[in-house]
């Protein structure tokens, strides 16, 4: 027993060193809430942890631990991150914000960034795409390209990235067909494959022929699929598992974001800052547009060049649900309350849940 | 309407059923076996895998079973012969499943599976109504309700199912009567993993014909819940099976619809009608305890 556990020693000690003497400028960290494979969320920022290590090669080394729940568990790996030498600490969910800030406090040379949360410390920026923008594409195809004027969109948690989401899906359907119905079926998880299908199917059996999502699988795609009506990607390009089915998809695109920070780094000019960008820098790519007519795909890439040019798809006259003008005819709304979002605009048939 | 509802409380009722029966039957020689959601992610992986080489389904079943087997050999080798603790090697196995399976499905993400083709019954397919509801499924819901029906009578009709009824509640007493308690309770978990097996092949290749990362989502766990649910009677794990299922996809209608009920109660609803029907079946004490197989979860060693 005492010669295996002076062995394990050894091996611990080796494996501390060995870390310690890679040749590497900069360790860059990722802290991941899901597995790598969810071909979602996660699966997305680790396509940005590629492109970090295309891009630098050598000179950038990255690490990063998967499935790692919100709460004491995080603050563990991204503490475990700081002491083992990572120069820059990327903590990719939401609940990951105040352990952020706590491991960041004992660690001021290290650098971190905080995605889609608001707290920031000299040390902690945070990061966020502007996803709405391309849910206000995808209503525009929905109300141009549905039969019975109603959508189904299988919602994940009340938050107000959500609910900002269901509101710009449908302000932009409202745009084209001021009568169009969004069905709302809140799953309560990120990530369940079986229960995004059977609410898929539910959606469907009542008359929604577009079907969308704020959930991380492909379920709902493979059941548009087969059912014969359409749908949306959702984070990653999901038209192979429904090649007939899928219009566009919205693609989130952490790459560029993650380089453009470590450079950052790397030259000795990063500060905390808060990035919340879309389509205009590429944050955010709608997917190619398959299965739809010429006139449909233009319409959509306009928009997406109106989008692009600076143009927010909240702009007035908005309604909250009750009827109350948020903004008036040609102002926008603001960041802010975008961000913050916890109503729906007038025209969802669903109440939020509190 | 109806009908479609139906089809759908199918689909998501089977993985449960096939799962929690084999799981009944391990629980039964009193073998505590906490491992389910790692052999069933283990069978969604190997099988999804077999589908995408070969392009059979008839294949891809198999190994899905072989999978869970596998899986079920290893955890019987450590808790049947070698008497480790039961909940730890339980917990271990699913552990074990959900990493390897991750690493053996790297190569499958984003690429689309096939679906198990559906049987089609001449003259009863065509039939309205009874015809999409009852006998236009994919082979494997029927081997499901195949497998209630043989367990329930192999476990109390038939000698073997005495024999191991026996080992269950006293060990101690088959050991004296010649039994040989450690080959039938290993056996007893191998079956229990090829079911688990099955029915995590179910869900890459049936439910969700896809592989991503966990994507039995807690399924394993509601198996081992429905087991203690069903008070170890086969059918009451379909009565289990189906009421989840109803009640999880009803939720859903419910929504669409448009009723006004928070969410967070509906999707918690399955949950606890699965509560208040255990509250119910165990208020009658004599019966849950009749039942129950008393040395569950206590490891044998053999005093020769």
């Amino acid at each position: 027993m005492n010669k295996f556990l002076k062995a394990a020693v050894a091996a611990t000690a080796l494996l501390a060193s060995s870390a310690v003497a890679s040749a590497a400028d900069l360790k860059a960290c990722f802290v991941y809430i899901g597995p790598v494979g969810d071909f979602g969320w996660t699966y997305q920022h680790d396509q940005g942890r590629k492109d970090v290590e295309a891009h630098f090669g050598d000179r950038v080394e990255t690490a990063f631990l998967e499935n790692i729940p919100e709460g004491p568990d995080s603050e563990r790996a991204i503490e475990r991150f700081a002491r083992e030498g990572c120069g820059i600490i990327f903590t990719t969910s939401f609940g990951y914000m105040n352990p952020t800030l706590k491991v960041a406090k004992k660690y001021p040379d290290v650098k971190f960034e905080h995605a889609t949360g608001y707290k920031t410390a000299d040390n902690v920026a945070t990061y966020n795409s502007r996803f709405h923008e391309g849910r206000y594409i995808i209503g525009q195809i929905a109300a141009k390209m549905s039969k019975t004027g109603t959508a189904g969109y299988i919602a994940s948690f009340p938050i107000p990235e959500v609910v900002a989401g269901i509101n710009a899906f449908l302000y932009g359907a409202q745009s084209i067909n001021p009568d169009f119905k969004v069905k709302v079926v809140w799953v309560n998880t990120w990530f369940d494959p079986g229960k995004e299908a059977d609410a898929a199917k539910a959606l469907i059996d009542q008359g929604a022929d577009i079907i969308t999502q704020h959930t991380d699988s492909t379920a709902p795609l493979q059941v548009a699929q087969e059912r014969g009506v359409h749908g949306f990607g959702q984070a990653s390009d999901m038209v192979k598992f429904a090649p007939d089915a899928q219009y566009t998809a919205i693609i989130d695109n952490w790459g560029p974001y993650y380089i453009h920070r470590i450079q950052e780094v790397l030259d000795g000019n990063w500060e905390s800052a808060q990035t919340w960008e879309g389509l205009a820098t590429g944050h955010v790519v709608m997917a190619p547009y398959t299965n739809l007519p010429d006139d449909v795909v233009e319409m959509a890439k306009e928009t997406e060049a109106k989008i692009a040019g600076g143009w927010e798809p909240f702009t007035g006259p908005l309604m909250k649900q009750d009827g109350t003008e948020v903004v008036g005819e040609g102002d926008a709304l603001d960041p802010g309350a975008i961000l913050g979002m916890n109503w729906y605009i007038k025209g969802v048939d669903d109440k939020l849940p509190e | 309407m109806f009908e479609a509802i139906l089809l759908t409380v199918i689909t998501a009722a089977t993985p449960l059923l096939i799962a929690a029966i084999g799981e009944l039957v391990v629980e039964r020689s009193g073998v505590l076996n906490l491992g389910v959601e790692g052999m069933m992610i283990m069978g969604a992986v190997v099988g999804f895998g077999v589908a995408h080489h070969t392009g059979s389904g008839f294949l891809a079943v198999i190994a899905a079973i072989l999978a869970g087997m596998l899986m079920s050999a290893l955890f019987g080798v450590f808790v049947v012969y070698l008497a480790t603790n039961q909940v730890a090697t339980g917990l271990a196995l699913t552990i074990l499943g959900l990493g390897v399976s991750g690493m053996i499905g790297e190569s499958f993400i984003g690429i689309p599976g096939m679906r198990l083709p559906e049987l089609y019954i001449p003259g009863l397919t065509e039939l309205p109504f009874i015809g999409p509801v009852l006998f236009s499924h994919d082979g494997v819901v029927y081997a499901g309700f195949a497998l209630v029906f043989l367990t329930s009578y192999v476990l109390f009709r038939t000698r073997m199912g005495l024999i191991l009824r026996a080992v269950g509640d006293n060990h101690t007493s088959a050991h004296a009567l010649g039994y040989s308690v450690l080959k039938i309770r290993f056996l007893a978990v191998l079956f229990g993993g090829a079911c688990a097996g099955l029915a995590g092949g179910y869900m890459s290749l049936a439910y969700t014909p896809q592989w991503v990362e966990n994507m039995i989502a807690g399924r394993g766990w509601i198996a081992l819940a429905l087991v203690v649910f069903a008070s170890w009677l086969p059918w009451r794990v379909v009565a289990g099976a189906y009421l989840f299922g109803a009640v999880t996809v009803l939720t859903f209608h419910a929504q669409a619809i448009g009723v006004t009920i928070p969410s967070q109660f509906l999707s918690s609803l399955p949950y606890l009608a699965t509560v208040v029907v255990l509250v119910i079946i165990s208020s009658n004490r004599r019966l849950t305890l009749v039942n129950t197989p008393a040395c569950l979860g206590k490891t044998f060693i053999p005093d020769r």
